[in-house]
């Protein structure tokens, strides 16, 4: 039996999604490991994680948006059954972090993750009403069909990389 | 008439084979996908009823939920305007974009915009319109309308779009591949898209309770047309409304699996805008989180019929679309020539006779009404149960009442005893009368084979009525299957536990009498006391010509001939599938609750009383099994029936064939091509052989080409027997004993 952080992982590697599991203490060392520079990034909402003093741009310009190869950006919520990853708009811009540069890095701690669509929408129906109310359900990478075969990379990213942040042991 | 049948075959033809090939490939990908997607999501069916009841609350109490929707966005800091018509709807987006003096405007995909025009309206106001859906861009490039509701350029293949592109944009190095094509458009929508104005949407959906657009794409490309720009303008058909937000997840589980078969989109966008995203102005060169936000959003929630369409008993259904292709998909003939056939001026495939008869008027389904042929496929497919055979049927009636006085009437007086208005096109008369038809040819058989048969009237019968000479005719019997049976001297058992009548349908009791005699000596074999009494046709011709008020008349009969043995107990027992589907299916909108509930109750197809007679214990030994002498084999390649495929009734002919020892491989296409009277029609014919190949290739493989073939309906057994050397047979003419008859 797969414990819910080992569906979530085995669900973003279905849907093209590169995993790397790490701890609080480790996440600016495998981050570095996984960004490719120049990087932009919106700030991490949670107390433990910061991308202050990584390397990656956070308040960038449109020439910076436009140039950046990655983007780095936390993720609200991740759900197992679908390796999807719930992602805010903020006024920083994390929207346009996770969506013009090449790569998209999101950073999901194991203790927001839950386990189908059903619990997601009902996490998120609590959020969309206390005025956290733009979000996008992103399922791997950018895709389109329309010109003939499945080619990945469009208007959004073309590879997507999930750092999986362990609950830190009590 | 003849003119306008060549002409329509003519146009069926063009398009067939410039756009079949491509079409058939990515339809059928899209279906095997679905196929595979709702295998794998444990609630489907769960999903389907939420969905359905969902959408028949929201339109039911749809007033109410525009102006809270009004309320919620505006609350948010948006506007909505409720746009009556598409004049109204492009008025109020044209003066949008003059009081920002808009130059560029992008936009992602969105049907409800093209069912309005708003680009040429945009066009008009001097903007630079750009779709940024790689589909639609093609589209635009080519200046083509989409082909599809899911993916609109469907029907280009990878090297025509090459060849337009290299032609169009005439690039520095040729574009080929499908990796170079989608880099040449993204970088050179990319640059509209930084520079535009306004960015249009429309949405999938639209929920009441927190103002949230909800956004199913994949490409990306609808979240930048929102993040980008400072206005946003977001289109959607007030029918795209839901209560709350939860509304939102069975949706969400169900639109792309249903569409292309994928699990979900890459992207589900849930926007409540104006959205916490700054606008970029790629002309400044500070941080764009300063960016004030000031932030524009505009709804405009179209009627343009809607509400017309909500009051309308038969249209209202259409509403509960979540415009996601799976009727397309499914269709056997939207598989052969796709969307621009299959289509009106905007909408495309099953559902769209609903869409375009409410929103643009009945005459935008005229030119492709028929090309339904009330398969059924598609019904199960919907993921909100749409019963979209019925809404055509009934645009089909609308349209027939609709017709100017004829002036050919009289060349069928006498076969045409409907309740039909005068004037109604010929053919569709000639074929919903085929009861009258079949009986007059049955009682002066063989003469009336030999006449009918002759080049001069096959010749006047494709003048006149449109029925193709290079289809082979029915043959009818001289004795019928009811006279048959009333003069056997058979006794009958005196104690039997099981009664039951044999529908003696049309084809059964006219002209493949075989089956209704090998299913009496079935049912006999096995205990069962049989009736053959003289029942009414059960209406399905009518009904597959639009002729309502002619169906219900037979329903009506077939009901009252049915009822002394329904209240003596009997069962009914059906081989026809299409039209036990009548009885189960359509009956519910032709009778009474009570009459139709007791039809639908005690009718069963044939081989799903026998599958009933054996798991209740009754022993088989008596009827033939492979091994038996004189048998067809033990190999068989199997057709089921489309409306035995939707009615799930396919397992009990496969399930008591191997029983009885048989080897079965069966076929997985979506339909035989020829959909009752569909396949006579010269308008069509070529169109139903195109279908019907691809069951004749399957039957062909090296698996399934040495086998028996046999077929449970009598449109599948004619299309075979067209399409095969191999004489098809009915599956109980096999196991009934002594079946070799």
């Amino acid at each position: 039996m797969q414990t819910q952080l080992e569906t979530f992982e085995t669900n973003l590697g279905s849907v093209r999604t590169g995993v790397t599991r790490t701890s609080p203490a480790a996440f600016q060392d495998v981050l570095g490991d996984v960004i490719d520079e120049p990087a932009i990034g919106a700030p991490i909402p949670f107390a433990e994680l910061s991308l202050e003093g990584t390397g990656v741009v956070l308040e960038p310009t449109p020439d910076q948006l436009r140039e950046a190869t990655c983007g780095v950006t936390a993720a609200a919520l991740g759900v197992a059954d679908y390796g999807t990853v719930v992602l805010e708009s903020t006024p920083a811009g994390a929207e346009l972090a996770g969506l013009f540069p090449d790569r998209h890095v999101v950073v999901v701690r194991e203790r927001d993750l839950v386990a189908d669509m059903a619990a997601a929408f009902e996490r998120l129906g609590e959020r969309f009403r206390d005025g956290n109310d733009d979000a996008v359900l992103a399922t791997g990478p950018s895709a389109t069909a329309d010109m003939g075969d499945l080619v990945h990379g469009v208007h959004g990213p073309r590879e997507t990389h999930a750092v999986i942040v362990e609950d830190a042991a009590e | 008439m003849a003119t306008d049948r060549s002409r329509t075959a003519d146009r069926i033809r063009r398009i067939m084979a410039a756009e079949g090939d491509s079409v058939e490939r990515n339809t059928r990908g899209f279906n095997e996908g679905r196929y595979d997607s709702v295998d794998r999501l444990e609630e489907y069916d769960a999903y389907k009823d939420r969905a359905r009841a969902i959408k028949e609350d929201a339109i039911e109490r749809l007033p109410e939920l525009i102006e809270r929707v009004r309320e919620t966005v505006e609350e948010n800091g948006g506007t909505v305007y409720l746009a009556d018509d598409a004049a109204d709807a492009n008025r109020y987006v044209r003066e949008l974009a003059r009081e920002r003096a808009a130059e560029t405007v992008v936009k992602s995909k969105s049907m409800t915009t093209e069912e309005i025009d708003l680009n040429e309206a945009l066009d008009a106001e001097g903007c630079d319109v750009w779709e940024t859906d790689l589909g639609e861009f093609v589209l635009q490039v080519a200046d083509e309308a989409p082909s599809h509701l899911v993916a609109p350029a469907i029907h280009q293949s990878r090297e025509e779009i090459a060849a337009l592109f290299n032609e169009y944009f005439d690039p520095d190095m040729e574009l080929e591949t499908a990796e170079e094509l989608t880099a040449f458009a993204r970088e050179y929508l990319g640059d509209r898209i930084e520079n535009a104005d306004i960015g249009v949407t429309g949405a999938n959906f639209v929920t009441a309770d927190t103002g949230t657009m909800a956004l199913v794409t994949s490409e990306g490309n609808a979240r930048k047309t929102v993040a980008v720009p400072d206005t946003h303008v977001a289109v959607a058909g007030v029918e795209k409304i839901v209560p709350t937000f939860e509304d939102l997840q069975p949706f969400v589980e169900l639109i792309a699996r249903s569409g292309t078969g994928q699990d979900i989109t890459s992207y589900v966008s849930l926007f409540s805008p104006p959205v916490a995203t700054p606008p970029v102005d790629f002309d400044d060169d500070g941080p764009i989180a300063d960016d004030p936000a000031d932030r524009d959003f505009h709804l405009v929630l179209l009627d343009n019929g809607r509400m017309d369409m909500r009051e309308d008993d038969q249209l209202r259904e259409t509403l509960y679309c979540i415009r996601c292709g799976a009727c397309s998909n499914s269709c056997a003939n939207f598989q052969s020539v796709g969307g621009h056939a299959f289509g009106g001026e905007t909408y495309s495939g099953g559902i769209a006779t609903g869409w375009e008869a409410g929103v643009h008027g009945r005459e935008s389904a005229d030119d492709f009404n028929d090309l339904c042929t009330g398969c059924s496929r598609c019904v199960n497919q919907c993921p909100v149960k749409i019963d979209i055979p019925w809404i055509n049927t009934v645009v089909r009636d609308r349209r027939n009442r609709g017709a100017e006085d004829g002036q050919l009437d009289f060349l069928v007086e006498g076969l045409t005893p409907d309740e039909e208005p005068a004037g109604m096109d010929l053919q569709k008369r000639f074929f919903g009368n085929f009861a009258t038809l079949a009986k007059l040819g049955s009682a002066t058989a063989p003469v009336s084979n030999w006449v009918a048969d002759t080049l001069p009237s096959r010749l006047a019968m494709e003048r006149v009525l449109g029925v193709d000479r290079r289809r082979d005719l029915p043959e009818f019997e001289r004795e019928t299957f009811v006279e048959w049976f009333r003069n056997r001297d058979v006794p009958r058992p005196v104690d039997a536990d099981y009664h039951a009548v044999v529908y003696p349908d049309l084809y059964t009791n006219y002209i493949r009498t075989d089956r209704g005699k090998a299913t009496v000596r079935t049912l006999e074999a096995l205990g069962v006391a049989v009736e053959v009494p003289e029942v009414a046709s059960s209406g399905r011709a009518p009904l597959s010509q639009g002729m309502i008020a002619t169906a219900e008349d037979h329903a009506r009969e077939v009901s009252a001939n049915l009822e002394p043995y329904l209240e003596a107990g009997y069962d009914v027992v059906a081989v026809e599938p299409s039209d036990l589907a009548m009885f189960r299916g359509e009956y519910e909108r032709l009778l009474d609750e009570r009459r139709s509930e007791t039809i639908a109750e005690r009718s069963y197809e044939v081989f799903e009383y026998v599958y009933g007679l054996l798991e209740n214990g009754v022993d088989p030994a008596s009827l033939s099994g492979a091994d038996d002498a004189g048998g067809a084999g033990s190999a068989l390649a199997y057709h089921s029936h489309c409306q035995q495929r939707t009615l799930e009734l396919e397992a009990y002919t496969t399930d008591v064939l191997e029983r009885l020892g048989y080897d079965v491989v069966t076929s997985d296409v979506e339909c035989c091509g020829m959909a009752g009277s569909f396949g006579y029609k010269s308008e069509y014919y070529e169109l139903s052989v195109d279908v019907g190949e691809r069951l004749k290739e399957q039957f062909e493989m090296p698996e399934a080409a040495d086998r028996t073939v046999v077929a449970s309906g009598t449109s599948c057994l004619e299309q075979l027997d067209g399409l095969l050397a191999r004489r098809p047979r009915h599956p109980i003419s096999l196991v009934a004993p002594d079946g070799s008859e």
